[in-house]
């Protein structure tokens, strides 16, 4: 015989229904809470002139970007703005996360090595790293880029073809070119400059350098965690088919280590990537920055903050999925 | 008839290298291989690349005093540790006025002693809320003055340490509460709360914390009613707070779901409402098991604070750069900058080898045998 059909009784002894009124009642109180401080908002943009909406998007900016992948011209508009900082957050979060992933990778197995002296220090560059504010860390390399680097008259030249001052990096750049093909773009000295070949200025150095060290630092307790999560049978396992430690390591804990590795890894790089918005403070022009600016010239803040946060969240979004493709791939395969 | 073979014993293998003693130690954890000779030999080297100038330039030919002159001439040779004691009170204390910084120091002080007794856990009692309430209480009063005859100081001028230790302690202790019903909110059973909670903590957790800090001080303003204004401090620390409440949101939430579906379970069988089996079975052994992740939190907004000097608020990170601002002494920020970060690194060290401690400590009590 089937059960009695269930009668839905509305009354508060209901766990049902109490649960329809408390949210209810919840989103009543946001709405609310919504529509005052929407009032408010209104009220007060009238009382000091200010208007809204995204209509700035399409008029001239009429400020220059310091430096930019894209060509940008103080006439065009601050929708073309936009794109250019966040080409340049992408420019400096893309390469700190490789130059990052490398470096943290190398000190996270540092720290497990025999070596007593490669493992102290390792410890050591951790600890510095993680202690010490970003910002912080960004000031000093700032100051140390600016001040204690020789005028470009006088630059360093690490490498052949490598020229580092006061004025940042100058380096070779393999080009295309209709006429030549493929060739490679040489920076040349003259009496007072470097022309020609790839540069980056002081603040992508600044932002690149303090990020990389700074997350390197993470990303090393992130690797050491993971190798040491894998049971230690593994690597006897290994080393008694006569694997040699580089092999144990490269073949049978580095694989199983990456599952571990990789969800908190995930989030170094969306930490990386937030991180970057602190160029604002050195003055590299990173979509934080131009929204600053841009916000303090038409004085639409919401409009402006909110263009922000959509593309960071987007691109949070985005690295969320990327990982969690390779994440699935690098799973364990079960039946 | 072939010689018959003859048993012809090998010669002994030598005896193991001894195990015990200094030699066999350095070696095993130095000369071990060629390898680990070649790291060995490599790693001393870069140290004596570095070392030797490092030294040089931090104590034999760095100037200890505030001589301007000394420091001048030891430029790109030798350190000016003499920076720090001209310029450590507009380090410490930021712009608050010169003659009354005894207050923000026994301010800073009173919270420094009272994050320590609240590292105790024989101080883990009710009370300390109410010695947290009270601190609060006496920290504005000493910092903003208009009581007991002390004068008043605009929040626009606190600065340093005390409201380093001021915005990442208040945030984290408002922001408390708060992540505590975010998190019982994304594991309840009603969907548009559970919604809701969902968007606020992945909102916040998309987007980096200036962004959340320039929306704190330029929007909120525009949300007061009647053209109120809102201090800058208040505006910053909700920031802050709103900030700090959704990363601790996820470590609290962590804890919830750590625990047995039992002891939900046993909690309603035995007639206890929802609220009830929250505050008296669940909340009480989530929480214990997420206190050093919660230290950890506040290690965060211990850093985190430095981003406030973007918004025109100087704490430690803000106060040097704006202590060392002037003509003379604007060649010697490196020296201003390594002694503020040792302060930052001694407070985040200490705390987190305090959280690395309490996590074991903590398991000991409920690890069974």
């Amino acid at each position: 015989m089937p059960p009695p059909p269930k009668r839905r009784r509305w009354t508060w002894r209901s766990q049902a229904f109490r649960g329809v009124v408390y949210q209810l009642v919840a989103l009543a109180v946001l709405v609310a809470a919504g529509a005052l401080l929407l009032s408010n908002t209104l009220e007060n943009m009238r009382a000091r002139g200010i208007k809204s909406g995204f209509d700035f998007i399409t008029e001239p900016a009429g400020f220059a970007i310091g430096e930019s992948l894209i060509p940008f011209d103080s006439a065009e508009s601050y929708g073309k703005a936009y794109a250019v900082g966040l080409a340049n957050t992408l420019r400096v979060a893309l390469v700190g996360i490789v130059a990052a992933t490398l470096l943290g990778t190398l000190v996270g197995i540092s720290r497990l090595s025999r070596n007593a002296l490669v493992k102290r220090l390792a410890g050591a560059y951790v600890e510095v790293t993680r202690n010490v504010p970003l910002l912080l860390q960004l000031f000093m390399w700032y100051f140390a880029l600016t001040e204690f680097l020789p005028p470009i008259e006088e630059a360093l030249r690490p490498l052949p073809g490598f020229f580092f001052s006061k004025n940042g990096l100058q380096f070779p750049l393999p080009w295309w070119s209709a006429e030549q093909g493929w060739f490679l773009d040489m920076p040349e000295k003259t009496e007072i400059s470097v022309v020609g070949g790839g540069a980056v200025t002081p603040e992508y150095l600044t932002v690149l350098l303090g990020l990389t060290v700074y997350t390197a630092g993470y990303i090393a307790e992130v690797v050491r965690a993971g190798i040491q999560a894998v049971p230690i049978g593994q690597h006897e396992a290994a080393a008694s088919l006569g694997l040699s430690r580089w092999h144990t390591l490269r073949l049978v804990q580095m694989p199983q280590a990456l599952r571990v590795i990789i969800p908190p890894l995930t989030s170094q790089y969306l930490n990386l990537t937030k991180n970057s918005s602190l160029a604002v403070a050195v003055g590299y022009p990173d979509v934080l920055s131009i929204a600053a600016t841009s916000l303090n010239q038409t004085g639409r803040a919401i409009e402006c903050i909110t263009i922000v946060m959509a593309c960071y969240l987007t691109l949070s979004l985005l690295t969320s999925a990327f990982m969690g493709i390779y994440n699935r791939r690098a799973r364990l395969k079960e039946r | 008839m072939p010689a018959a073979k003859v048993f012809q014993p090998r010669p002994a293998q030598p005896p193991p290298r001894a195990q015990h003693g200094l030699w066999p130690r350095v070696r095993a954890a130095f000369f071990d291989g060629w390898w680990n000779t070649l790291l060995t030999a490599a790693t001393l080297a870069l140290l004596i690349w570095t070392l030797p100038p490092l030294l040089g330039w931090g104590v034999f030919h760095a100037v200890p005093t505030a001589d301007n002159a000394a420091c001048r001439a030891a430029v790109g040779v030798g350190a000016c540790w003499g920076v720090v004691a001209e310029k450590g009170r507009l380090i410490l204390f930021g712009r608050y006025p010169f003659d009354e910084q005894w207050r923000p120091l026994l301010a800073s002080a009173l919270l420094v002693a009272l994050l320590a007794g609240s590292c105790l856990r024989a101080f883990w009692k009710p009370w300390l809320a109410l010695a947290w309430v009270g601190t609060f209480a006496v920290f504005f009063g000493l910092m903003k003055g208009g009581v007991f005859g002390l004068s008043v100081v605009e929040t626009a001028r606190w600065g340093g340490l005390p409201l380093t230790l001021l915005l990442s302690a208040a945030s984290l202790v408002i922001a408390f509460p708060l992540a505590v019903l975010v998190a019982l909110g994304r594991t309840s059973h009603l969907p548009a709360i559970r919604t809701l909670c969902v968007l606020y903590v992945e909102l916040i957790r998309g987007v980096p914390l200036i962004s959340v800090l320039f929306m704190a001080s330029f929007i909120l303003p525009l949300f007061m009613p009647h053209g109120g204004t809102i201090d800058v401090l208040a505006r910053v620390l909700i920031g802050m707070t709103l900030f700090t409440a959704a990363y601790l949101a996820e470590v609290v939430r962590g804890g919830l779901q750590s625990l047995p579906k039992g002891q939900v379970e046993a909690a309603q069988s035995i007639g206890l409402t929802y609220w009830q089996t929250q505050r008296k079975i669940v909340l009480p052994q989530a929480l214990r098991t997420v206190v050093p992740a919660i230290v950890n939190t506040f290690i965060g907004a211990f850093k985190d604070t430095s981003l406030v000097t973007i918004v025109s608020l100087y704490d430690l990170t803000g106060a040097v750069q704006l202590a060392l601002g002037d003509a003379d002494w604007r060649k010697f920020f490196l020296e201003g900058q390594l002694f503020v970060a040792a302060i930052y690194f001694v407070a985040c060290f200490a705390m987190s080898r305090y959280s690395r401690w309490l996590e074991g400590h903590l398991n000991t009590g409920i690890r069974r045998v």
